[in-house]
């Protein structure tokens, strides 16, 4: 009896159709544009469903204060940053948070492979992610626009960096959980940011919250792997559209 | 900048001429794009030229002052994002950052621009809050008016919330709009030598002797000002400079519509 119940509650409760109609392993819609920040030396509109993130690239520039200059490399400095009106709820208070100043160093970890900081001594590369509004998954369109900022902006780079989250909602495995999802209520959901650079397969960003089987771990990464060079498609053709429109100028 | 540039441009500004070929009393290219912002009640992004700045509207409940406790309370903020310009630092706002705030703030509120009484759910006890915050993307000159501009664009495009109890449901919007009796409009007009300009470059900013920021009404009602710059300006100085801002102020009114 206690069995055929939980058996009726797990089928009753499976996550069968994505709320917002996706199939399970789509991707929002993506939009990509370099050279958007006349002022930067680099910088990016990365946009996946309602998700929009801007990132400028000021430097290579002198690094105060002074005490900070190493002469072997330079240093990336990354700042991700919510405007007060991006969020789905109420207003985020200005100013960075515990939450921000945190993305902000895992966001400069999961770039930082890809980066030559010997290139430029003493100096910094200052990244500035800004997000007008958010639908989840915000950490990993910043990336995906400070990424291609950074190349706008002519730093020499080993390769891009593309991001998106996986997860799983209800023992279900998703690509691109968006906030309805990672708020869904009616069973365990888990949320994996993951960052990966395509020329090695590696992940340079991994985060979890959420409940997950290691199983189903795996076959989210699996998933996310297939879908980032999708995602670094979409960057290149942004930044290769530049440089074509500037060749016809 | 050195007294060269500031000469170089000075001789310009005698010919009627700016550094990208605009007159003295000429804008560049005005854009307004109004719900740019999904997640905010209300939004505008507003370019002047490269100047580009997004303002958005957020609404909260909460007491009112004791001293109007039938009226809802209007707040601006403006966040000097170090993206949109290498001289801006990053940490709590520098000085720049609030007058910015409460010029436009002072636009807002003089004119009466918000029916605040009407903002009122419980006297005493519950108001509507008006959030305006407004953050340029690139700042290539006159953040004032731009800012203004958008602020104004993002109320008008403003819808309230549901309100279900003491809470705000920010997923259903209502179709009810702010009470919007006014529009002011700002105008800076800067002094560089003895020329009047309007719509300045950075460049153009970093030499400027005064600046005045004027807001009107469409009746020519004059709702707020401010003086920046380091000298002074004479009462006919400051009429001429009022006059300008003024006429100018009707160009940028229409973008309102």
């Amino acid at each position: 009896m206690a069995q055929a119940h939980r058996l009726q509650k797990v089928i009753m409760m499976s996550y069968k159709k994505r709320i917002d109609g996706r199939k399970f392993d789509e991707l929002r819609e993506i939009e990509a544009k370099v050279g958007v920040i006349k002022n930067a030396d680099g910088s990016a509109y990365f946009r996946i469903g309602k998700t929009i993130a801007y990132a400028a690239v000021y430097g290579p520039r002198d690094l105060f204060p002074k005490f900070l200059q190493d002469p072997e490399k330079g240093l990336l400095r990354t700042n991700y940053n919510m405007m007060p009106f991006s969020g789905s709820g109420e207003r985020v208070k200005p100013g960075p948070s515990r939450r921000s100043r945190e993305i902000s160093y895992v966001t400069e970890k999961a770039l930082s492979p890809v980066v030559n900081l010997e290139d430029f001594p003493n100096s910094v590369v200052d990244v500035f992610i800004e997000l007008t509004q958010t639908d989840a998954g915000s950490r990993c369109a910043g990336i995906c626009a400070a990424s291609m900022a950074l190349a706008d902006a002519g730093i020499i780079m080993k390769d891009l960096v593309a991001a998106v989250s996986v997860g799983s909602v209800d023992g279900q495995i998703v690509l691109d959980l968006d906030y309805d999802e990672e708020a869904y209520d009616k069973g365990d959901v888990a949320d994996i940011p993951l960052a990966m650079i395509p020329s090695t397969g590696q992940f340079s960003l991994l985060q979890m919250d959420g409940k997950i089987s290691k199983e189903n771990l795996m076959k989210a990464l699996e998933m996310g792997k297939k879908a980032l060079p999708k995602i670094i498609e979409i960057q290149r053709n942004a930044l290769k559209k530049k440089f074509e429109v500037m060749q016809n100028e | 900048m050195s007294k060269e540039t500031r000469d170089h441009i000075i001789n310009y500004l005698k010919n009627n001429l700016r550094y990208d070929g605009r007159n003295n009393l000429q804008y560049r290219e005005v854009t307004v794009e109004t719900n740019v912002v999904k997640t905010a009640e209300g939004s505008a992004r507003v370019k002047l030229g490269d100047t580009e700045l997004i303002a958005g509207v957020k609404f909260e409940v909460g007491k009112p002052y004791p001293d109007i406790p039938e009226e809802g309370t209007i707040m601006v903020n403006a966040e000097l994002l170090p993206m949109s310009n290498p001289e801006f630092e990053s940490g709590p706002p520098q000085i720049q950052a609030i007058e910015l705030a409460r010029v436009v703030d002072r636009g807002i509120r003089e004119s009466k621009a918000i029916d605040t009484k009407k903002l009122c759910i419980k006297a005493g006890e519950q108001v509507w809050t008006v959030i305006i915050d407004l953050i340029p993307l690139n700042d290539a000159g006159n953040l004032f008016d731009a800012a203004a501009l958008a602020a104004m664009a993002a109320l008008k495009s403003a819808h309230f919330p549901a309100l279900e109890g003491q809470k705000i449901d920010y997923k259903k919007p209502t179709k009810q709009k702010l009470p919007l009796v006014a529009e002011p409009i700002s105008v800076t007009v800067l002094k560089i030598g003895s020329y009047f300009v309007v719509d300045p470059l950075l460049q153009e900013e970093e030499i400027l002797d005064a600046r005045l920021t004027v807001a009107t009404l469409d009746d020519g009602t004059i709702c707020a000002l401010q003086k920046g710059g380091k000298l002074p300006l004479s009462i006919e100085e400051i009429e001429q400079m009022i006059d300008i801002a003024t006429d100018k102020a009707k160009e940028l009114r229409k973008h309102l519509r």
